[in-house]
């Protein structure tokens, strides 16, 4: 196995962002929450590596923040696909053909009717916004998705003629689908992990830049970008560089997850989507 | 196929109300009391009482329900408590704007996407492939609103070729597709990037199969054997593909509304959200879920269109 | 003059050597068999005449059709001899046609492509190659797709395509390996008869020494990217000048040893089983159907015997063997080991499963390529729960199995892709064998090896029957094997048991009318042989 350029520099992005994010906890060059009005939207300087924004604060220091919040809401709400979903989707392989899967199966379809946004939408009119409902959201429609996979990836797993030996060894659906199935998926469903990683940065910025995810004052890559419209002509770089970052972010996470995949499957190099 | 169509309409019935019934239970059972929920901490009872007694709160929640099931069908979908006028009318206005730009973004993601995906499998491996890999790995990444920012910053205030937004209404045509262009464009580039992606990746898995092969053993050239033996079997994933990109899309353009100052319908529920206008917010919410049901079912047809196994099933 | 020279063919992909200096003929009307084993080279030949090679494919040497040199042809110009001078089939019919076109469309896509027809004059030669084929207008028009066709008949739609334009040379790979005994004997007819109507060469690609022998004129025989020997049929198969035929020969031809010996303890008692299955409904207020999957099924199997079941796809063979060993439920009749029921209140009971174990039939699929060998083979282990081996004890018993099957005691630490097919087959039995079975059910255990590695694990089961007593159930569509390797035999029909016997008597006699068309339809050398040149 070679490991490619691709999964180099999509994890060299990803673990910088993850850095960034971290060094944030204990460091940033200046203080999110200070606003200094005086030094309000100065283009990149030596004090100020990328500018500051309409209040005067920091950018590079919001941006440091900002990737806290993306990359938690964005994380957890793959946990929480994970653990609903990938259960589901073994249990709904295990009982093939049942109506037990069935059921699991148009209540997906049910779920994917919902958009994230429509769920952030149902939540934020009756419990207000917040970053918690961007998870919910984000994670609420991440269920399905590994629901699918896991149960698509399983099934082929079940007609292989090792499950019959497993079988006939006496072991029951829930051990043949922790013993076998799902060591025999797990690469599937990592590679699905950062896809999913992805689109949670990219929802979460959407949902908070129509003010439905994280609220002042916690910094967010997606309301920079919507304190920022408003001054696009005025001052471009306060828009520009929260929208970069998240590019390199996504970007990062993508080819990792491609490089990844062709690590693990080397077969599949030039078949990816 | 006509059992084909009738179990998949069954299925769009079901998905519908049970997707009704969620949004009941959101909205109307969690709040607790509606009315009050709606008024706010500070409102005095008499008022509360007076706002069930007109939303109808009063009756028990199964005739509620269908009640409103019953509605929706005819066109009513209640009276907005904030704007004071019928929902009906209130919505319509706004799906004027919202759904022509989700299907117009729709419509160039496909067009660009197919080409795209397709010369690019058929010059996999070369330095062209490689390219078109590369652009649609940014165009993936891209967050749509903030690429319309920037498109804005471009073509609006930079080179000034279309106003940074507003909408004019459909009496000029011409101007409206005009509006909306700049938006659509936005949407429809990154989600033409996944699709020629996946367009690529289905149509070299086609390749290499076996009736490829046969086609070339009847004499066929390497692209005739592509044009008529490959591209409707690549096709297929692609359609699923499409349905699912149709609610982001949606989706997108309820958000990327804020970006061109549009008047549709995410406009109208944020500031529903905002008011607490709880009538508004149930009708956007079953609206966007009825489009996003309504085209899953659309693309199931189509493939039936496609493939003959599931349009004449051997038992 | 032959219609087809090849001279000195070689190839090779990404530096790695496919053939070296391949060279042979075929005559107009002359059928020329290729055989060998897999790897041998033999379908990259076919497709080196059509140049229809993978990338970084090498090719040199000379192929001529009917004067006109071949090689170094533009692919353009290679396109127009395509199709129209020379056909060709595949072997796999489920997946050689376009499923979202009609098979009128496909086989009038070949005298399409080459400007002879369009429109209505290509369907009518599209029906005219079907009729050719025996597939009739009445029963299948041309606006059939290929899903409403069974493999046999898919198979004829691609001789059809590949013969419509009457090419001088058909190249047919395999074409009748994935196919029941007799749709094989139908297709391999229906080529013979064009050979003879058209008077075109054919060069017909296989495995099986006996459709050479019933089919061909004369023979090449492949080996590891070479022509080892050829000529005409009856000189090499009397001759067999080279080690390499005569290995072939003696291998398909292998009889195990084994000493007759009587049977008396029965072990499996199987009586009126019934299985059916559910038809999907397609309208929910439909009344619901049931598919006849196994038809009142009795057989017996003694202590220490091996009993064959033949049958063709989709007889019921392998639902009748999941069923007897308790992975699908029957709902009907009864199954009896050592005279206990299989099935307890609660599934099937323990005690009886440890008695009966399976090999499968793919030696890549039965395995989770995930854990390591001796881990692979102790899991049956799992049915004597806490009475299980634990440590140095498990380990022994692992090692004994493998060594009895032929492998080290190291292999345990290796994994599963580190073995070949052969190999593989003698850990599944391994496998099998670690909980000490009195029965072992095998699922086409030996279909997917070459005739000498074949030759090698029925002597293994042999011998392991001889040594430890236990009872074969032997699923096979391969006639030939059951013959070889079984005491007696049931014939399965459409979920019936339409005639059961010992071994040689129903091969020698055989009663019921499908015994004999089987029988009739799979092709054996010997009287091959016999019959085309008399001697024997």
């Amino acid at each position: 196995m070679r490991v490619g350029a691709n999964l180099i520099a999509g994890i060299g992005l990803s673990v910088f962002f993850l850095a960034l994010a971290g060094v944030s906890l204990v460091w940033t060059p200046y203080d999110v929450t200070l606003l200094v009005v005086g030094d309000r939207l100065q283009p990149p300087s030596q004090a100020h590596w990328l500018g500051t924004d309409h209040f005067g604060r920091d950018i590079l220091s919001m941006i440091m923040v900002g990737a806290r919040t993306s990359i938690a809401v964005a994380l957890i709400a793959v946990g929480v696909g994970v653990i609903f979903g990938v259960p589901l989707g073994l249990f709904a392989a295990a009982m093939r053909g049942s109506l037990a899967d069935e059921i699991v199966m148009r209540g997906n379809d049910l779920v994917f009717a919902f958009p994230a946004l429509v769920i952030a939408i149902l939540i934020t009119a009756i419990f207000g916004p917040g970053a918690v409902n961007a998870i919910i959201a984000i994670g609420i429609f991440n269920i399905p998705v590994f629901a699918r996979v896991a149960r698509g990836a399983a099934l082929s797993v079940w007609t292989r003629e090792f499950i019959m030996a497993a079988r006939l060894s006496g072991k029951g659906s829930a051990h043949i689908s922790f013993e076998h199935i799902l060591p025999n998926i797990a690469n599937t469903l990592i590679v699905q992990a950062t896809i999913q990683f992805s689109l949670g940065i990219l929802a979460e910025a959407g949902l908070a830049y129509v003010g439905l995810g994280a609220q002042p004052p916690q910094p967010s890559w997606g309301r920079m970008l919507a304190e920022a419209q408003t001054m696009i002509a005025l001052a471009p770089h306060v828009a520009i560089i929260p929208g970069l970052t998240i590019v390199l972010m996504v970007l990062g996470l993508n080819l990792f997850g491609d490089g990844l995949r062709d690590y693990l499957d080397p077969r599949l190099r030039e078949r990816r989507p | 196929m006509a059992v084909f169509v009738l179990k998949r309409l069954a299925s769009l019935l079901a998905s519908l109300l049970f997707a009704s019934l969620a949004i009941f239970l959101v909205l109307e059972v969690l709040p607790g009391d509606p009315a009050a929920f709606m008024l706010g901490l500070n409102a005095a009872p008499d008022t509360v009482a007076a706002l069930r007694e007109q939303l109808g709160l009063t009756a028990p929640l199964p005739q509620r329900y269908f009640g409103w099931l019953a509605g929706m069908t005819v066109g009513d979908f209640g009276i907005s408590y904030t704007y004071r006028v019928p929902v009906s009318d209130l919505i319509g206005a706004r799906v004027q704007v919202s759904v022509p730009l989700a299907a117009y973004a729709l419509t160039l993601s496909t067009l660009i996407a197919i080409p795209v995906g397709a010369i690019a499998a058929s010059a996999r491996n070369t330095p062209l492939d490689a390219g078109i890999m590369g652009m649609t790995q940014l165009g993936v990444a891209l967050p749509n609103f903030w690429f319309a920012m920037l498109l804005v910053l471009v073509f609006s205030v930079g080179l000034r070729w279309f106003s940074a937004g507003g909408f004019p209404g459909w009496d000029d045509p011409f101007a409206a597709m005009r509006a909306l262009t700049l938006p659509a464009v936005a949407l429809a580039l990154p989600q033409a990037a996944i699709l020629a992606r996946v367009m690529r990746s289905s149509l070299l898995d086609t390749l290499d199969q076996e009736y490829m092969r046969t086609a070339r053993a009847k004499g066929l050239s390497q692209g005739q054997a592509l044009r008529r033996h490959a591209l409707r079997n690549a096709l297929i994933p692609v359609l699923t593909i499409m349905g699912l990109q149709f609610s982001f899309l949606l989706a997108g353009a309820i958000i990327i509304e804020n970006v061109f100052f549009l008047p549709g319908l995410g406009r109208l529920v944020f500031q529903a959200i905002s008011a607490r206008d709880l009538v508004v917010v149930r009708s956007v919410v079953m609206l966007l879920v009825f489009a996003v049901v309504t085209v899953n079912f659309l693309v199931d047809f189509t493939y039936a269109l496609v493939d003959p196994r599931l349009r004449r099933p051997v038992s | 003059m032959s219609t087809l020279r090849v001279q000195d063919l070689s190839l090779s992909i990404r530096a790695v050597q496919i053939l070296e200096n391949v060279s042979f003929e075929v005559g107009p009307g002359e059928i020329l068999g290729i055989v060998g084993e897999s790897g041998s080279g033999k379908s990259m030949t076919a497709l080196s005449i059509l140049n229809l090679l993978p990338r970084h494919s090498q090719l040199s040497g000379s192929v001529t059709l009917g004067g006109l040199e071949l090689s170094g042809l533009s692919d353009r110009a290679m396109n127009a001899v395509r199709g129209d001078d020379i056909g060709m089939i595949f072997q796999e019919p489920m997946t050689a046609l376009n499923p979202l076109k009609t098979i009128g469309s496909q086989v009038a896509e070949t005298a399409w492509v080459h400007g002879h027809a369009g429109g209505r004059e290509a369907s009518r030669i599209a029906r005219e190659a079907l009729d050719r084929v025996g597939l009739e207008a009445e029963e299948f028009p041309l606006i059939r797709y290929p899903h409403e066709l069974s493999g046999g008949q898919r198979q004829r739609v691609g001789i059809a395509m590949a013969i419509a334009l009457r090419p001088r040379l058909l190249i047919a790979d395999e074409p009748t390996t994935a196919l029941d005994v007799t749709n094989q004997a139908q297709v391999l007819g229906i080529l013979k008869r064009l050979v003879r109507e058209d008077g075109m060469g054919l060069i017909l690609i296989t495995h099986d020494l006996a459709v050479i022998a019933e089919m061909a004129d004369r023979v090449a025989v492949m080996q590891s990217g070479r022509v080892v020997e050829s000529g005409p049929v009856r000189e090499v198969f009397r001759q067999m000048r080279h080690p390499y035929t005569r290995k072939l020969f003696s291998t398909s031809a292998h009889v195990p040893q084994r000493t007759p010996r009587a049977f008396e303890r029965t072990l499996l008692d199987v009586q009126r089983l019934e299985r059916r299955y559910a038809i999907p409904k397609r309208l929910p207020w439909e009344p619901q159907r049931y598919k006849l999957a196994l038809d009142g099924v009795s057989l017996n199997i003694a202590k220490g015997e091996s009993v064959g079941l033949v049958g063709e796809s989709g007889s019921g063979k392998s639902t009748l063997a999941r069923t007897v060993l308790g992975l699908e439920t029957a709902q009907g009749g009864a199954v009896h080991l050592e005279g206990l029921p299989i099935r307890g209140p609660h599934g099937t009971a323990f005690g009886t499963r440890r008695e009966t174990q399976m090999v499968f039939q793919d030696p890549y699929g039965s395995f989770n390529p995930r854990h390591p060998v001796g881990r692979l083979v102790a899991e049956p282990l799992h049915l004597l729960r806490n009475g299980a081996p634990k440590g140095a004890d498990r380990k022994a018993l692992v090692s004994l199995a493998l060594e009895r099957v032929g492998l080290a005691a190291t292999d345990a630490d290796r994994f599963i892709h580190e073995f070949s097919g052969g190999q593989r087959q003698r850990i599944a039995i391994a496998r099998a064998l670690i909980v000490e079975p009195t029965l072992i059910v095998l699922d086409e255990a030996v279909s997917a090896l070459d005739v000498s590695i074949r030759a090698q694990v029925l002597d293994l089961l042999a011998a392991l029957s001889e040594r430890l007593g236990v009872s074969y159930l032997f699923i096979s569509h391969d006639l030939h094997v059951v013959r070889a390797v079984t005491d007696r035999v049931y014939v399965l029909r459409q979920g019936k048991i339409v005639e059961s016997g010992p071994t040689a008597k129903v091969f020698t006699h055989p009663e019921h009318d499908y015994t004999r068309t089987l029988i009739a339809a799979a092709p054996r050398l010997d009287a091959a042989l016999k019959s085309r040149f008399g001697d024997a």
